[in-house]
């Protein structure tokens, strides 16, 4: 089954991604966070205990099943493969910037659509950054920046990452252990069996086409490429199209309950972190999980980066707040960047520009 | 025939590497491990109006870009 000659066929399989998302929305999960990766992986680190914050626990099959997805389309389409060695704690750093950068801006790049079909102003100002970012790891994959070669290694080691939230799955759904929130959008949730379908499903199909937010917009300003891109516009287009039936499209900067600030810069810059980032790491945050799932190990290593990064950031005030509705005094509260979020988003970019400008591909001698 | 080693490359390496070897040479033999690099390298010579074939050696793939 070819998807790669045909943008509509390609368009097509973001429809579907789309369907998946609408449907997680209509049976629980938070209707303008259907699908996040930063937040779903922020909220599995929470049900392990990894971080306090009580709105955001709640392991998320919604990650499971993009493993599992990815990794039996891979199986069986015999493209399984267990590599890894390609600078992996590099790739653990570029997790943590990707989870920092996104839970300033309070989204992943799949976030930052699904926000777009909302009528979220703030998500199309942080666009900017994002495409920004993009750019600037453009210009050091030009100059020769490479994180090195991955080698073949252990079959099985391709699949703990796969294993290991099964096992998270199977502690949630079947034990006490974990933390379960009981308000605010950890609460918010599908039931385990249509949250796992819906994440494998859309796992799948993410490997198969090779979806990737980072990707799509890289490959139109390297290659002016429009493959990538067309999954995402069938992806836009089925949210929108829900969003405007449901009355949740609200065009605005200011909407209360959607999970959003209005801090300009702070959105530009905490996507620019998510965009450079994902250039770096060959892959917005949905295309690691994918890969991970696919058995690269070094792709593993940078979903446990953002896992972690998720801990931290909520363990040190990093993450944004969203503007809300006070419940007693019913006033507008607008959501915002804390100091800390603001100097750990600088302390990546930094970062970044350190580590796009250290690894260089090595020439054949 | 120009090779070009991009195994175990980082998504978009193998396609930059492909496309600048390409603007120097008219036949070009890639060397990737994936499935989905292999993917992108054959539609990147589709689109530049080249011809490619690919086979499997041990664990990674060849795609041979030819006028």
């Amino acid at each position: 089954m070819n998807f790669t000659n045909s943008k509509l066929k390609l368009a097509l399989l973001g429809v579907i991604c789309g369907l998946v998302a609408v449907a997680l929305a209509i049976f629980g999960n938070p209707a303008n966070m259907a699908f996040c990766i930063a937040c779903f992986i922020r909220d599995t680190a929470g049900a392990l205990g990894m971080h306090q914050a009580e709105v955001v626990q709640y392991a998320r099959p919604e990650v499971v099943g993009l493993l599992v997805g990815a990794l039996l389309i891979s199986v069986g389409t015999k493209e399984y493969k267990s590599t890894g060695g390609s600078s992996p704690m590099i790739r653990f750093v570029l997790g943590l910037c990707l989870m920092i950068g996104a839970l300033i801006f309070l989204g992943c790049p799949l976030r930052l659509v699904i926000r777009m079909a909302a009528g979220d102003l703030n998500a199309y100002v942080a666009l900017i950054g994002f495409i920004l970012g993009i750019g600037t790891g453009v210009i050091f994959l030009r100059r020769g920046f490479s994180l090195g070669r991955a080698h073949e290694t252990s079959k099985i080691s391709g699949g703990v990452i796969t294993i290991l939230a099964l096992g998270i799955l199977a502690l949630g759904a079947f034990t006490t252990l974990l933390k379960v929130s009981e308000k605010g959008p950890g609460s918010m949730h599908a039931p385990i069996i249509l949250s796992l379908i819906g994440g494998m499903i859309f796992g799948a199909i993410a490997q198969k086409s090779r979806m990737c937010f980072a990707g799509s917009i890289r490959d139109v300003m390297l290659l002016k490429n429009f493959d990538l891109l067309s999954i995402i516009g069938g992806f836009f287009v089925v949210m929108l199209i829900y969003n405007l039936v449901t009355g949740n499209f609200v065009v605005g900067f200011n909407t209360p309950g959607i999970i959003a600030h209005s801090e300009h810069l702070w959105n530009i810059l905490g996507m620019y972190v998510v965009g450079f980032a994902a250039v770096l790491a060959g892959g917005c945050p949905l295309r690691q999980v994918i890969l991970a799932g696919q058995g690269s190990n070094d792709s593993a290593v940078t979903v446990i980066g953002m896992l972690v990064g998720g801990a931290i950031c909520h363990n040190f005030g990093l993450a944004s707040s969203g503007t809300a509705i006070n419940p007693e005094t019913k006033e507008l509260v607008k959501g915002a960047v804390t100091t800390n979020g603001k100097i750990a988003c600088l302390i990546c970019i930094v970062a970044l520009f350190i580590i796009a400008l250290t690894c260089k591909r090595e020439e054949k001698k | 025939m120009i090779e070009v080693d991009a195994r175990g490359l980082s998504c978009p390496e193998p396609v930059m590497m492909t496309y600048d070897a390409l603007k120097k040479n008219k036949e070009v033999k890639v060397l990737v491990d994936e499935a989905y690099q292999k993917t992108n390298v054959e539609k990147l010579a589709r689109e530049k109006g080249y011809k490619s074939s690919s086979k499997n050696v041990d664990n990674y793939y060849e795609v041979v870009i030819t006028k």
